[in-house]
């Protein structure tokens, strides 16, 4: 068991960090928080694409004429640009939430879900 | 090699940003170049259709780069079927007026029509794409557009929104983690390569996991019970066309993907037996069925209603999925195209009687039907669609959907298409009575409500009278296009 987590360590954090996020989601109250806690999650699965393209040795994946052309001795840089593309899409989606948010206070004068919802019920 | 899959995504995405440029120069510019790239599109997509069906699968390969290294966009018979429902119902939208159908005035629209473009954009995408990372970049296009256009509802709405944000992202988020795991093992993410690949991996643990992530991501985004907290809020607060778009093509969308993953990337036999994804799926979704038809009944605001009919109705797909035989299947994606015409046709009237009277409390609607005589018939029409009575379309893919589970032996699920048939018809005769039996009231909205211009109704008439001709030419749907999509399940 030891010798897994050890080995595997980063997939174990990717993990926790996953929990982070999703509990952050689901549990807090402040509307800020629950973006903040969806932001966590987003950038585990990020992690967790960039840990599975490295490779114990590899370097940039730019081929140096003194190291070859064979693949093991490079990092895929596909998960990279994935993740670029995954970057954008998060960053879009903050500042989505983010001006709702904005407007949200400005409606009810509060972010928090219980005294939104609240309001809305009137 | 072929454009045609390309095309029907770039004119919408282009007309998106010229509609949106056009309306910074002349408002009234930015509906009508909306108008012209959704017809576009639709054009292409029908063209799409037809190349389909008589010459076979068309692709297109982005930048020249040949698959499994670039992108391809894949236009088959599944996909092909589900880019002209969406491309119709986007048209139909983009012609439905502003004022009753986005709650604004026809001068402030200039950056909503590109917002819309995108929308439909998105959904065209994540249909006709066929690597598996594009389509998680078009499902957060489409996911963008709607939390945007859904917050043009008013201050309950931003709140609904923000709360579907939440749960979209976290539904493409455990798509994407999903993805990872299958290109982490396969190492590609084109999906008929995948489908090459995956076969000798079916039993290792990150294939599984990436299945299990994928399916429950989808679920999110076509409301599964009990995935489904977030759409009643959303739907009924969004304003009438966006409601109408959402509840009719991007639900769908979902479920169009797990079928996807269930035909072209994965076996059949990998979701039926390996994996029990498809009996989780089908008595969920039973469960979603009776409790989206109770939810409805108990509501008195007419979108909310429509809302949770939604619940239930995308059930039916679910059930079809879950049935995983040829005939339920057919039922399903019969019921996509159905569910597309009637949901979207309801949400119009609701538009429209709101606009012309500002009720959208059902007991107010008492006497409505004679002042409103056309588009009553046309909500009349989509509510016995609902209900499934024949010659309406909505009776058929029920039909298919019994057909599936007697074949099946699952009579539980019979049963619930039957009960919740009789629970919608419940729903539905209610608010037609109020309309057509009761006396007027002696309320200024009420005596003061005549029959829409021609803009509100013709969009509405369409729907209706496809309905009909779409019940009427069912044999021909399924003969044509739905038996090819189904063939690999034999």
């Amino acid at each position: 068991m030891l010798e897994l987590v050890m080995g595997r360590y980063v997939y174990v954090m990717i993990v926790i960090l996953l929990a982070i996020g999703l509990y952050g989601v689901l549990t807090k109250r402040n509307l800020v928080k629950k973006l903040i806690g969806l932001n966590i999650f987003q950038t585990a699965i990020f992690l967790f694409f960039i840990e599975g393209a490295t490779k114990l040795g590899g370097t940039v994946p730019v081929i140096d004429p003194a190291i070859g052309t064979e693949a093991e001795k490079y990092i895929n840089p596909l998960p990279h640009v994935l993740m670029l593309t995954g970057l954008v899409v998060g960053i879009s989606l903050t500042g989505v939430a983010l001006a709702f948010l904005i407007r949200i206070y400005r409606d009810y004068g509060s972010l928090d879900d219980k005294t939104i919802m609240k309001e809305m019920n009137k | 090699m072929s454009n045609l899959p390309v095309l029907i995504i770039a004119s919408l995405l282009i007309f998106a940003f010229i509609s949106a440029l056009v309306g910074i120069w002349k408002s009234a510019g930015a509906r009508i170049t909306a108008l012209i790239g959704m017809a576009l599109s639709f054009a292409a997509a029908c063209t799409g259709l037809y190349q389909v069906l008589h010459h076979g699968t068309l692709r297109h390969f982005l930048g020249g780069w040949p698959p499994p290294i670039g992108i391809e966009y894949v236009l088959d018979n599944l996909s092909a079927f589900m880019i002209v429902i969406i491309t119709f119902i986007g048209m139909i939208a983009v012609i439905y007026p502003p004022q009753a159908g986005l709650y604004i005035k026809p001068r402030k629209v200039i950056p909503t029509y590109g917002m819309i473009l995108l929308l439909i954009g998105g959904l065209a995408g994540v249909v006709v794409t066929g690597d598996l990372f594009n389509l998680f970049v078009f499902l957060e296009i489409y996911s963008l557009a709607s939390y945007a256009l859904i917050t043009l509802g008013g201050d309950r709405a931003v709140v609904a929104s923000f709360r579907y944000l939440i749960l979209g992202t976290i539904a493409g988020s455990f798509y994407l983690l999903g993805i990872g795991f299958i290109y982490f093992t396969t190492g590609t993410l084109n999906m008929a390569d995948a489908a090459q690949l995956l076969p000798s991996m079916y039993t290792s643990p990150a294939v599984m996991t990436g299945v299990a992530l994928i399916v429950v991501g989808m679920g999110i985004k076509m409301a599964l019970f009990p995935l489904h907290v977030w759409l009643p809020d959303a739907h009924s607060y969004a304003p009438p066309t966006i409601a109408a778009v959402l509840a009719a093509i991007q639900v769908e969308t979902g479920a169009y993907v797990v079928v996807r993953m269930m035909l072209s990337v994965f076996s059949p036999e990998y979701f039926i037996q390996t994996l029990p994804i498809t009996t989780i799926i089908g008595w969920v979704s039973a469960i979603g069925i009776i409790f989206g038809s109770i939810m409805a009944i108990a509501q008195k605001d007419f979108k909310r209603m429509l809302a949770y009919s939604t619940v239930g109705q995308v059930a039916y797909i679910g059930i079809g999925i879950g049935l995983a035989n040829p005939l339920g299947l057919i039922g399903a994606l019969l019921h996509i195209l159905n569910h597309a015409f009637m949901k979207s046709c309801l949400f119009l009237v609701a538009g429209g009687i709101r606009h012309h009277t500002g009720l959208h409390h059902i007991p107010e609607f008492a006497g409505l039907g004679r002042r409103m005589p056309l588009m009553m018939a046309g909500f009349t029409v989509a509510a016995l669609s609902m209900v499934g009575i024949p010659p309406m379309c909505g009776f058929f893919s029920k039909w298919y959907l019994v057909l599936g589970s007697l074949e099946a032996h699952n009579y539980v699920f019979a049963g619930v298409i039957v009960a919740s048939s009789l629970l919608t018809a419940v729903y539905f005769f209610r608010v037609i009575e109020k309309v057509f039996a009761r006396p007027e009231e002696d309320r200024p909205e009420i005596q003061q409500a005549r029959e829409p211009g021609p803009s509100i109704l013709v969009p509405i008439l369409i729907l209706a009278v496809g309905m009909i001709a779409l019940g009427l030419a069912n044999a021909a749907i399924v003969n044509g296009i739905l038996d090819k999509i189904v063939a690999p399940l034999g």
